[in-house]
C-alpha cells in the first residue's frame, strides 16, 4: 500500500482526564459557557420569524400536478429565538476578532470593517448580474480597478477575475495552460508538483486531465532544481510551484526554474496563496511566472466566514492571457468599462478564451472588500504589509526555536510563516498535543501535519496585523506548551479542557456518518442534557 | 497606517531579537535584481477610511440598484427580502472572522450551523443527505455531473434545453478538458418543456440527464417521468434548482426520483451582489456519500460523551487524496451557507411554503397585468415566480429602452442566447414578495410605451 | 498454506490458484483507526501492482496494491459495516479480497514472514 501515514497524524480522542466538575448545573450551562441545542430541537412547526401575509387566490391550474404535498419538515423560530440561537452558537467559535489565527498557509489577517460597510452599499449589494450594462458601470469599474491593481502588483499581463476560490483559480490557470498548448498543437500530459505543495495542486492538475508527478525537495526545504531539470521534457505541460513555499521559504531558484521550464516548452504555474509575504517587494511576473492565483482573503483581507466564500483571481502572462475565461471586463479607449461575454469575445480580441467557469462574473462581494483594503494601504502600505508579516514570522521563529525544532531554521530567514516539527517532544507526545494545549491557552492552533515533507509539522503564520504585545503573549504560551510536551506532562493528552468541547471522536464520525438531523419537528425526542452538553 | 500595529520601535527591537540588521535582510532569498526598492510607481499611496469610503460610494452610485426602481430580473439570481437579523448575525465577528473549522473544539458554532444547514438543504431538496455547500449553482451542477460519471462509470451527459445557458456553458467548458460527451439543445418556445424528446436522448451510455426545475423559461418539467426513464437505462437524474423558494410550492426533486439535486441558494439570505458570492447547494442519496465533492459536517461525541460536530469523510478531499480526490474544491461558501440557514430558520418549512405562495401570487398578478399590454403574451401554462413573455419585437432592445425609463424589466432571451433568432422575442420576467402592485403598474405602462 | 508479503505491506495467502489478500498488522498499526475500506469490483481483472482497494483512516487514505495479477473473485463483505476488523484482525478476519492468480510465478518475487519482519524492523 502507499506510504503508511508519512505525516505522522494520528487523531486521538485523548483521555477525559479530570473528573467532571463537582458542581453540576441544572441547565447544563456554566456561567458564560452556554450550551445550545439544534434549531430543530428549539423550534416548532408553524412558528415563523418573518411576517407573511396570507396569499390570495389559488395557484395557476397548470401547476396543480406539481404541487408539493408537504412543506419541508423544518421548524421555524421567531426573531428573538433565532437571534439567541445563533448568538449562543457564535460564542462557541474562535475568530480573528478574538485572537491570532496562526494557520500557516491558510491564515486570516484582521478583517477591516470598512470593507464590510462598502460591500453592503446598495449600489453593489443590490445589483443583479444580468442588468443592462449601462446600469452597472460602477460595478464593472470595481472589477476593472481591482484587476489593474492585481496585474500591476504582480507584474503580469492580464487577470481572470471569475474564479470563485483559490482552487478554482488553480483550475483556471491550468485550463489556460492547456488551451495554450492545444492552440499550438502540443499535447502534453504531465504536470510536475513539488512534494510540499498544497493538496489542491495535484487535485487540480488531475481535475484538468493531467498526470501528476512529484518533484523532490532539497534538504533545505526548497525545490530540487537539478531533479526538476532532469524531469522536464516534451511531455511536461506545466510546473506548479508555490512561492513562497509551504515551508515558509522563498524559492531562490524561481527564475531558473521558470527559464528551464520555458526552454522545455512548459508553462509555470505559481500557487499564490502566500503572496501576502511578498506583495510590493517582488513581482512574480519578473520571475517568469505564467499564471498565479491570489487568495483574496489571505492577502487582501476578505473575511473567511468559517470556510468561505473565497475568491481566486488568476494573473496571467502575455502568453496565457489570450486563453483566459469569459466573462471579463475591458476598458475601451473612451474610458468605459465593458463586460465581455461570449457574443463580444471575438470583437474584443479574445476569440481563444477557454470558456466560462461559473454562471456570472466572479465574487463581486469579495472584490469590493479587497479593493477597499488595497486602496486603504496603497502601494506603500502593501509593501509594509509584506515586511511586517515576514518580520512577525521571523520573530516567532527565533523566539521559539530553542524549545521547538525548526527543521529549516538554519536555512536562513523564513518568509511569512515559521515551520517547526515534533522532533524533540517526549515519547508519545505529538504535534496534536501541542495544538490542543494551545487551545487551553486561549489560542487557535497553527496548521498541523502540513506540509507533508516534515513529520509532525507545525506551521505558524502570524500575519502583519498582530501587535508585538499580542505576539509576545502567543510566544509565551507556545513556549510553555512546548516545554510541557518536551517534559512529558501527561495532562496535555487530555487537552483541551477549557474549550466548549473536549477532543471529538472523529473515528466515530467517519465510520457511521450522521450528516443530517433525523428527528421530527415538534416531536419531543429532545436530547438529554448530557447529549447536548449538560453536565 | 490604521491596520498595522507594529511601531517603528517594535520593528527595531524585533529585528534585534531576530539578529537581522534591516527588514530587507529577511528578504535575502529574493534575488536582488527582482527586489523592488520602493512602492511600485504609478499606484496611489495609502488612503484614509474617509477617502476610501468616498471613492467606493462614488462607484456604487454609478449603479442602478434593484431596490431603487421597479425590478423584474431573475434567470438564476433572485431578489428576495432578507430579514435584518440575518445580516446582523453573520456580521458577528465569531462567524464572520472564523476560519475553516479545522479545530472542532473551538469551532462548534460554525460546525453546528453547518449541520443544521445540511439538514435544511436535504429536507428542502427531498434528498437523504446534503453537503456543506459549493461555490455556486453552476459549479455545483458540473460537480454533480462528474459525480454521476464516477458512480455510473459512463461519460455521456444529456443536458435539458431548459438548463440555464450559463450553467450549460460551464459544463461545456469543463467537458472540453475531461472529454465527457455533452448532448445539449436549445429551449423551444412552447408552453411545456419537451420531456419526451429529452427522454428519447437518454441511452445506455448516459451517465446522467441534467434537468433544471423550474427551467430557464419558468416551466416545470415532469421530473418523475424523466427519473423513471433515466433509471431504466442505468442513468442518474441530476435536478438543478436555481430558485430554492420554488420548493416551498412545488414538489421536492428528491421525492420525484432525482438522484442528485444541486442548485443555487442565493435566494435565501444572500442577496444579488452582482453575481457573487453565491451558494451552491448539493444533495444526494446517502449511498453516494463517498463520491460526493466538498466538505461534510458530521455528528459525533467528545471525550466526555457530549454531542459535537466535526468535518468528516475528508479522505474524499484534496488535502488528503491529492490527485485522487473527488474534487479539487477546498473552500465552501460558509458565510453564505450561514445566511441561507438563518433565513431558513426564521421561515421554517411552513413559512417557506407561505413565502412561495406569495411569490406565485405576485407572479400571477404580474402576468395578468403584463399580458394586457397589446402584443404581449405569456408562454407558460405552469410557472412559479418567473415566466417567459413573448413580445412583438426584439426583447433585448426593449430591456435597454426600459432601463432608460428606470425600469429593470427582466432578462431578454437575446442576452442569454445571443444570436438565436428564434428566441429573440422572449423576455424572462420574475416577481417575488418584494414586487408591489405599483411596480407592476409602472412596468406595464412603460412596456406599453416602449412597444408603442 | 503459504503466506507471502510485499514491501507495500500487503499479505497474500495462496491455496491452489486462489489468493486471499489483506494488509499487515504493522500497516494497520501505523494507520490508526480504519474508518472505511473501498473494495475492488468482483470479476475485475487486475495486474500486479495495480491500486485495487483503498483503506481510509480519519486523516489518511492509503491505496492497496494487488501483490499478484488475476481476477478478483470475492471481497470481504463484513468490512462494509465493520471496517474496524482491519484493525482488530488485519491478518485474518480483516482480509480484503480474493483473487484467482493468472501468473503464480509472480509469487517468487514476494517475501516470506521472516523477510518481511526483517524489512519492517529496518523501517
Amino acid at each position: 500500500m502507499t506510504a503508511v501515514n508519512a505525516a505522522g497524524w494520528r487523531p486521538a480522542i485523548g483521555e477525559a482526564g479530570d473528573a467532571p466538575p463537582a458542581v453540576a448545573t441544572m441547565s447544563g450551562d456554566r456561567g458564560l459557557m452556554l450550551e445550545e441545542p439544534l434549531s430543530f430541537e428549539l423550534g416548532a412547526p408553524g412558528k415563523c420569524g418573518v411576517d407573511l401575509d396570507e396569499p390570495e387566490g389559488a395557484p395557476v391550474a397548470g401547476l396543480a400536478r406539481f404541487l408539493r404535498r408537504q412543506a419541508p419538515a423544518l421548524p421555524g423560530l421567531t426573531e428573538p429565538e433565532a437571534i439567541r440561537h445563533y448568538t449562543r452558537l457564535s460564542r462557541q467559535n474562535y475568530a480573528i476578532d478574538l485572537g491570532p489565527f496562526p494557520l500557516g498557509s491558510c491564515t486570516m489577517k484582521h478583517n477591516p470593517r470598512l470593507n464590510e460597510k462598502v460591500a453592503r452599499l446598495p449600489g453593489f449589494a443590490d445589483v443583479h448580474p444580468l442588468q443592462p450594462q449601462n446600469t452597472v458601470r460602477g460595478a464593472l469599474d470595481v472589477i476593472n480597478q481591482l484587476a489593474h491593481w492585481l496585474v500591476t502588483l504582480t507584474g503580469m499581463h492580464g487577470v481572470a477575475m471569475t474564479p470563485k476560490a483559490g482552487a478554482h483559480g488553480e483550475l483556471c490557470g491550468l485550463l489556460c495552460i492547456r488551451a495554450a498548448l492545444e492552440a499550438r498543437g502540443d499535447a502534453r500530459s504531465v504536470v510536475l508538483v513539488p512534494e510540499s505543495a498544497h493538496g489542491t495542486n495535484p487535485a487540480t492538475a488531475a481535475f484538468a486531465g493531467y498526470r501528476v508527478e512529484s518533484i523532490p525537495a532539497t534538504a533545505d526545504g526548497r525545490v530540487d532544481l537539478a531533479a526538476l531539470k532532469g524531469r522536464l521534457g516534451p511531455d511536461v505541460a506545466a510546473v506548479m510551484i508555490t512561492n513562497p513555499n509551504t515551508c515558509g521559504l522563498f524559492e531562490r531558484d524561481m527564475k531558473a526554474i521558470a527559464d528551464a521550464a520555458h526552454a522545455a516548452g512548459a508553462f509555470v504555474y505559481c500557487d499564490g496563496a502566500n503572496f501576502n509575504a511578498i506583495v510590493g517587494k517582488v513581482r512574480p511576473g519578473d520571475l517568469g511566472v505564467d499564471a498565479m492565483h491570489i487568495n483574496l482573503h489571505k492577502t487582501f483581507s476578505t473575511p473567511h466566514g468559517g470556510g468561505g466564500p473565497g475568491s481566486g483571481p488568476v494573473v496571467l502572462s502575455e502568453a496565457l492571457s489570450p486563453f483566459g475565461p469569459l466573462p471579463f471586463t475591458a476598458r475601451t479607449a473612451d474610458g468605459v468599462v465593458h463586460l465581455v461575454e461570449e457574443e463580444d469575445a471575438e470583437a474584443m480580441g479574445h476569440a481563444q478564451g477557454f470558456g466560462r467557469m461559473s454562471a456570472f462574473h466572479g465574487q463581486m462581494g469579495m472584490f469590493t472588500r479587497a479593493l477597499a483594503y488595497i486602496l486603504s494601504h496603497g502601494a506603500d502600505g502593501l509593501r509594509q504589509v509584506a515586511e511586517d508579516a515576514v518580520l512577525n514570522a521571523n520573530y516567532v521563529l527565533r523566539s521559539c526555536e530553542d524549545v521547538l525544532t525548526a527543521p529549516f531554521g538554519a536555512s536562513g530567514p523564513c518568509m511569512h510563516e515559521a515551520l517547526f516539527s515534533d522532533a524533540g517532544l517526549a515519547d508519545h507526545f505529538s504535534t496534536l498535543d501541542v495544538a490542543k494545549g494551545l487551545i487551553d491557552e486561549g489560542f487557535h492552533p497553527m496548521t498541523v501535519y502540513f506540509p507533508l515533507v516534515v513529520k509532525g509539522a507545525m506551521l505558524i503564520e502570524p500575519t502583519e496585523t498582530e501587535s508585538r504585545a499580542g505576539l509576545d503573549r502567543f510566544i509565551a504560551s507556545l513556549r510553555s506548551v512546548a516545554e510541557r510536551a518536551r517534559a512529558g506532562d501527561e495532562s496535555l493528552h487530555s487537552a483541551p479542557r477549557f474549550a466548549p468541547r473536549r477532543r471529538l471522536d472523529e473515528t466515530l464520525a467517519a465510520r457511521k456518518p450522521v450528516l443530517v438531523w433525523q428527528g421530527t419537528p415538534g416531536v419531543p425526542g429532545a436530547p438529554a442534557l448530557s447529549e447536548i452538553g449538560g453536565s | 497606517m490604521r491596520y498595522l500595529p507594529l511601531t517603528e520601535a517594535d520593528r527595531a527591537e524585533m529585528l534585534a531579537v531576530i539578529g537581522a540588521a534591516t527588514v530587507d535582510d529577511l528578504f535575502a532569498d529574493v534575488p536582488a535584481q527582482a527586489r523592488l526598492d520602493g512602492p511600485i510607481a504609478g499606484l496611489p499611496l495609502h488612503a484614509s477610511e474617509l477617502a476610501v469610503e468616498r471613492h467606493m460610494t462614488g462607484l456604487a452610485a454609478r449603479n442602478l440598484s434593484a431596490g431603487s426602481v421597479p425590478f423584474f430580473l431573475g434567470a438564476g439570481a433572485y431578489r428576495h427580502h432578507v430579514p435584518a437579523s440575518v445580516d446582523h448575525l453573520i456580521q458577528r465577528g465569531e462567524f464572520l472572522t472564523a476560519y475553516t473549522p479545522y479545530q472542532p473544539e473551538i469551532a462548534q458554532g460554525t460546525l453546528q450551523a453547518l449541520f443544521e444547514f445540511q439538514t435544511q438543504v436535504a429536507r428542502l431538496y427531498g434528498t437523504e443527505i446534503a453537503n456543506a455547500s459549493m461555490y455556486d449553482g453552476s459549479t455545483a451542477c458540473w460537480e454533480a455531473i462528474l459525480m454521476a460519471g464516477r458512480i455510473t462509470r459512463r461519460d455521456r451527459v444529456v443536458l435539458s434545453g431548459g438548463l440555464h445557458p450559463h450553467y450549460a456553458q460551464v459544463v461545456r467548458t469543463m467537458a472540453k478538458f475531461t472529454r465527457d460527451v455533452i448532448d445539449t439543445r436549445l429551449p423551444e418556445l412552447q408552453a411545456e418543456p419537451d420531456d419526451i424528446a429529452l427522454i428519447s436522448s437518454i441511452d445506455g451510455e448516459t451517465a446522467c440527464v441534467v434537468v433544471q426545475y423550474p427551467d430557464i423559461l419558468g416551466r416545470i418539467p415532469d421530473l418523475a417521468a424523466i427519473a423513471e426513464a433515466a433509471h431504466a437505462r442505468g442513468a442518474l437524474l441530476v435536478a438543478v434548482v436555481t430558485e430554492p423558494v420554488a420548493l416551498g410550492l412545488i414538489e421536492a426533486p428528491g421525492h420525484l426520483g432525482a438522484d442528485i439535486v444541486v442548485g443555487e441558494g442565493q435566494s435565501l439570505g444572500v442577496g444579488l451582489q452582482f453575481g457573487g458570492p453565491y451558494l451552491g447547494l448539493f444533495g444526494c442519496r446517502e449511498k453516494f456519500v463517498r463520491q460526493m465533492p466538498g466538505r461534510l459536517c458530521g455528528q459525533t461525541v467528545d471525550a466526555e460523551g457530549k454531542r459535537g460536530f466535526v468535518l468528516t469523510l475528508s479522505t474524499r478531499e484534496q488535502h488528503i487524496r491529492r490527485e485522487k480526490a473527488t474534487s479539487n474544491i477546498c473552500t465552501n461558501s460558509g458565510l453564505c451557507a450561514l445566511s441561507f440557514s438563518i433565513h431558513m430558520t426564521l421561515l421554517g418549512g411552513e413559512g417557506l411554503a407561505r413565502l412561495a405562495r406569495i411569490n406565485h401570487a405576485r407572479a400571477q398578478a404580474m402576468v395578468a397585468r403584463l399580458t394586457q399590454v397589446p402584443g404581449v403574451s405569456c408562454l407558460n401554462d405552469a410557472y412559479f415566480n418567473e415566466v417567459t413573455l413573448l413580445l412583438p419585437r426584439d426583447a433585448r432592445d426593449v430591456v435597454r429602452a426600459l432601463a432608460e425609463r428606470r425600469v429593470l424589466g427582466g432578462v431578454s432571451l437575446g442576452r442569454l442566447y445571443p444570436g438565436v433568432a428564434s428566441l429573440r422575442h422572449g423576455l424572462l420576467v420574475t416577481a417575488t414578495e418584494t414586487t408591489t402592485d405599483e411596480d407592476i403598474a409602472i412596468f406595464a405602462a412603460e412596456l406599453e410605451g416602449v412597444l408603442a | 498454506m503459504p503466506r507471502y508479503f510485499t514491501q507495500d505491506h500487503e499479505w497474500i495467502d495462496v491455496e491452489g490458484d486462489t489468493g486471499t489478500v489483506g494488509i499487515t498488522d504493522y500497516a494497520q498499526s501505523q494507520l490508526g483507526d480504519i474508518t472505511f475500506v473501498e473494495l475492488p469490483a468482483e470479476g475485475s481483472t487486475v495486474a500486479k501492482g495495480d491500486s485495487v482497494s483503498v483503506v481510509d483512516s480519519v486523516k489518511a487514505a492509503s491505496d492497496v496494491y494487488t501483490p499478484v495479477s488475476g481476477t478478483v473473485s470475492d471481497t470481504n463483505a463484513a468490512l462494509a459495516d465493520e471496517p474496524e476488523l482491519v484493525n482488530s484482525d488485519a491478518e485474518l478476519g480483516g482480509w480484503l479480497f480474493r483473487i484467482t492468480l493468472s501468473d503464480p510465478a509472480e509469487l517468487a518475487g514476494l517475501m516470506d514472514r521472516a523477510a518481511y519482519d526483517a524489512f519492517v524492523a529496518e523501517l
